[in-house]
């Protein structure tokens, strides 16, 4: 890595002799210009073109803007690998309690998705998508939020959803389609949402809650009730439309929204490298006029505190704020993807057992002599039982009504769709058995 | 009335295309103008209260005026429309209303939808406009996965009913591939949206301020070539016209015929050159609402005329005269005494020099009653 970094900056120096050789060569030519009068003052060198699609000086030098040769964006970082904080004055200094009951958080995290992958494999639920590896970018991101500000997710944020107060209760409902979840069985495992934790409804295809977000913003803006908007979506969802749409909305209609990657360096089977060939996503912050910062995903402080600051920049300025947190995704894709098939193990462990956000946030607070190998045996205990105590109960509910089924599609249930109604009523009249009503809630 | 000539000047004075022409009235040939048909214009209801002489983009800025006035979360955005819009349909309406309710966004459908479903998914009312309904297809992914789902996903936590995506459609005279096109057909195999197409001023406006108010996320297509060339007394005030409710404009007892928008005109043609001609009753109808649409009033009609005549721009295969036809066959059955007959676009992308041709213009829906009623 330092040596890759070093040689990148030889080649900078190289550059730039190789730009000063041109510029004396340029101002040889400005020179003999002037003599002939082709130029009237040095001040021609400085005028600004009046071009109204971008005001900037003028040059002699024919020059591309090569990305390359400049230095990628620094990765924001508050503790090193072993939860030190580097430099004392970083430190958000966060309450015990506070930085406990997000440890704690990420813990209940892992313990859902330890065993609702399981659940999957065995058949009892129809599918599930797991957040290891970016815990701390989860909880980092939510614990600065206010309950007023809104959230607009990708998939992989239930970590979000659970510091906010979603029960493991609900969590489970909606991943069995029982009759308690929100959504009514509509939509497949882990597209959570919920109304009184200002979590819209997560839905599958990428990125377009990206302008949604925007516009959101901008409402809140309108109503001027200090909220923000936070827009999570992935490096791979980034390349659609709708993240560009996104971006240039945000900035042009001032709206006060976070716009925030998880740079996890997979989009199911693809790297970064055949994603994009610019300096991660948050360089593209420049290109839009949005301020961008890239952090560590792994150290939930400076998560925490890039959130802390682009909230108060969205509230108070009504910017859009670009954060580009850097995580791995130490798990599968999903429950139908396995990652062996384009990956080496030995990676994975790398971020599993030596650069982890739980462990790293766990060594902090062991420093701190706020935790131990106790507490931390009976914690993840816990965790595991309450949620195979939400598990069971969610099993044992009956699936929504199937007058569901045509609910919610309007409003009201227009009338070509009650002759549909009708239809199946009348059908199921006859061939009822054969559907297994019985697993449905009576309405 | 109308004369063609002053539909034609009323309707080319300016077009500004998304090429940025400027098409002008001497585009037409006195030729091409005899394939334009003649807008009548109507009397509304009494109780709609006082009128005035209106053009149909005048009608939509009056419906658009009441919204923000009546509601003070509306705002309206798309392309262009902060100075008027590029067929006069916001004019003035952000002096009024101030730069944060009426704004130009960037050049990006897909963010506009997008845009506007998050407005709405706050609760305010969004009224978003696609510049033409030929390039509504970049946001139709916005369009069909989302704000068409989204009370339905979320098991009605969330809903984006403030929605009201507006666009300028069909034919125009010499509109070619993408100033031309009639998109409702795909929008219609999407349940959760409602697709509302208006045949004039007094319903433009009627109907725009149901879509605006309505609960669910609209999709209101304004056939541009009645922009300037329908003009009526249209009541001033604020009134509205029910959605997914099919009207009968002209009552008659041999043969159905249905259409929407400016075909209703061609029909209207067509429906007096038969009467005239093969003295046949035609009941005309406006389907004004696509989906959720209204098959009960089309039924009431057939079960007493017999036969059914569908028309539209739009081409045929797949077309919202399809839906119409299938149904109609299965629930008046016992009824047809002829084969339902559709009278359509050709299946071909819209053609410009060919337009006149292209067109289900008056002769091809007089030939279709004629066959119809003979049958």
């Amino acid at each position: 890595m330092l040596s890759a970094a070093g040689s990148r900056l030889a080649r900078t120096n190289v550059l730039h002799n190789n730009t000063l050789l041109k510029c004396s060569a340029t101002q040889t030519w400005l020179r003999t210009c002037r003599q002939s009068r082709c130029m009237s003052t040095s001040t021609t060198e400085k005028e600004r073109t009046r071009f109204p699609g971008a005001i900037a000086n003028y040059t002699q030098e024919l020059k591309f803007k090569v990305p390359k040769n400049e230095e990628p964006i620094e990765t924001y970082r508050v503790m090193n690998k072993k939860g030190e904080v580097i430099n004392p004055e970083c430190d958000p200094n966060l309450p015990e309690e506070k930085v406990v009951h997000m440890y704690k958080t990420m813990v209940q995290l892992q313990a859902m998705d330890n065993v609702l992958f399981e659940a999957q494999r065995q058949g009892r639920v129809s599918f599930y998508m797991t957040s290891y590896g970016e815990e701390g970018t989860q909880i980092g991101s939510a614990a600065p939020l206010l309950p007023g500000d809104v959230v607009y997710g990708q998939y992989r944020e239930a970590g979000v959803l659970m510091y906010r107060g979603f029960t493991l209760d609900e969590f489970m409902n909606q991943c069995y389609s029982n009759a308690l979840e929100q959504g009514k069985g509509r939509q497949m495992p882990v597209h959570y949402g919920s109304k009184k934790l200002n979590f819209q409804t997560i839905s599958s295809p990428l990125a377009t809650q990206m302008p949604q977000a925007a516009g959101a913003a901008y409402a809140l803006k309108r109503k001027g009730e200090g909220h923000c908007v936070v827009c999570y979506f992935g490096d791979g969802a980034a390349s659609e439309g709708d993240a560009h749409a996104a971006f240039n909305f945000a900035a042009t209609l001032d709206c006060p929204v976070i716009m925030f990657c998880r740079n996890n360096g997979f989009a199911i089977s693809t790297p970064t490298n055949e994603q994009y060939r610019g300096d991660g996503i948050a360089s593209r912050g420049s290109g839009y006029g949005i301020d961008a910062i890239r952090v560590d995903g792994n150290d939930i402080f400076a998560v925490y505190n890039a959130m802390t600051a682009a909230r108060k920049k969205a509230v108070e300025n009504n910017q859009p704020v670009i954060i580009e947190s850097m995580t791995y995704r130490i798990g599968h894709h999903s429950t139908s993807d396995d990652s062996s098939a384009y990956r080496s193990i030995q990676e994975v462990n790398y971020w599993d057992k030596e650069d982890h956000p739980v462990s790293r946030l766990r060594m902090y607070m062991t420093n701190k002599g706020w935790w131990d190998t106790e507490k931390d045996d009976e914690l993840k205990k816990t965790s595991r039982k309450n949620i195979l105590a939400a598990f069971g109960k969610a099993e044992k509910v009956a699936k929504p009504s199937i007058d569901h089924l045509w609910t919610d599609v309007y409003d009201e249930i227009p009338e070509s769709l009650k002759r549909q109604q009708e239809e199946l009523k009348e059908h199921l009249e006859k061939y009822g058995r054969e559907y297994a009503l019985e697993d449905h809630e009576k309405l | 009335m109308l004369t063609s000539q002053r539909l034609a000047q009323s309707t080319g004075a300016t077009v500004y295309s998304r090429l940025g022409m400027r098409a002008s009235a001497s585009f037409h040939t006195s030729r091409s103008l005899k394939a334009l048909p003649t807008f009548v214009s109507e009397t509304a209801p009494e109780e709609f209260g006082e009128t005035k002489r209106t053009n149909m983009f005048q009608a939509i800025n009056s419906a658009m005026d009441i919204a923000m006035a009546t509601d003070d979360t509306a705002c309206m955005f798309g392309e262009d429309v902060a100075f008027g819009g590029v067929f006069r349909c916001s004019m003035d309406l952000q002096t009024k209303y101030g730069k944060d309710r009426v704004f130009n966004t960037p050049l990006c459908e897909q963010g506009i939808v997008g845009f506007g479903i998050g407005m709405a998914t706050m609760g305010h009312t969004a009224i978003a406009e696609i510049q033409f309904a030929d390039y509504i297809f970049p946001a139709f992914d916005q369009i069909v996965n989302e704000a068409a789902k989204y009370r339905y996903r979320s098991g009605g936590e969330f809903e984006c009913g403030g929605l009201t995506i507006r666009t300028p459609s069909g034919a125009v005279g010499h509109g070619g591939h993408y100033h031309s096109q009639s998109p409702e057909a795909f929008f219609a195999h999407c349940p959760g949206i409602k697709v509302v197409v208006p045949r004039g001023p007094i319903q433009a406006k009627g109907l725009l301020l149901s879509c605006i108010r309505d609960k669910n996320p609209c999709v209101f297509m304004e056939p541009k070539i009645m922009y300037r060339a329908a003009v009526e007394e249209v009541p001033v005030g604020d009134y509205m016209l029910p959605l997914s409710k099919a009207e009968v404009m002209i009552p008659g007892t041999d043969v159905t015929v249905v259409g929407w928008g400016t075909q209703l005109h061609t029909l209207r043609e067509a429906c007096d050159k038969a009467k005239a001609e093969l003295g046949v009753s035609c009941e005309l109808i406006d389907l004004r609402t696509i989906i959720p649409v209204d098959m009960a009033t089309i039924e009431e009609s057939v079960r007493k005329t017999g036969r059914l005549i569908v028309a539209h721009e739009a081409p045929q295969t797949g077309g919202f005269a399809a839906e119409i036809a299938s149904s109609i066959q299965k629930s008046c059955f016992l009824h047809l005494e002829a084969p339902v007959e559709r009278v359509c676009g050709w299946d071909t992308p819209f053609p410009l020099v060919f337009e006149k041709i292209y067109l289900p213009d008056k002769l091809r829906c007089f030939e279709a009653i004629k066959k119809t009623s003979a049958f």
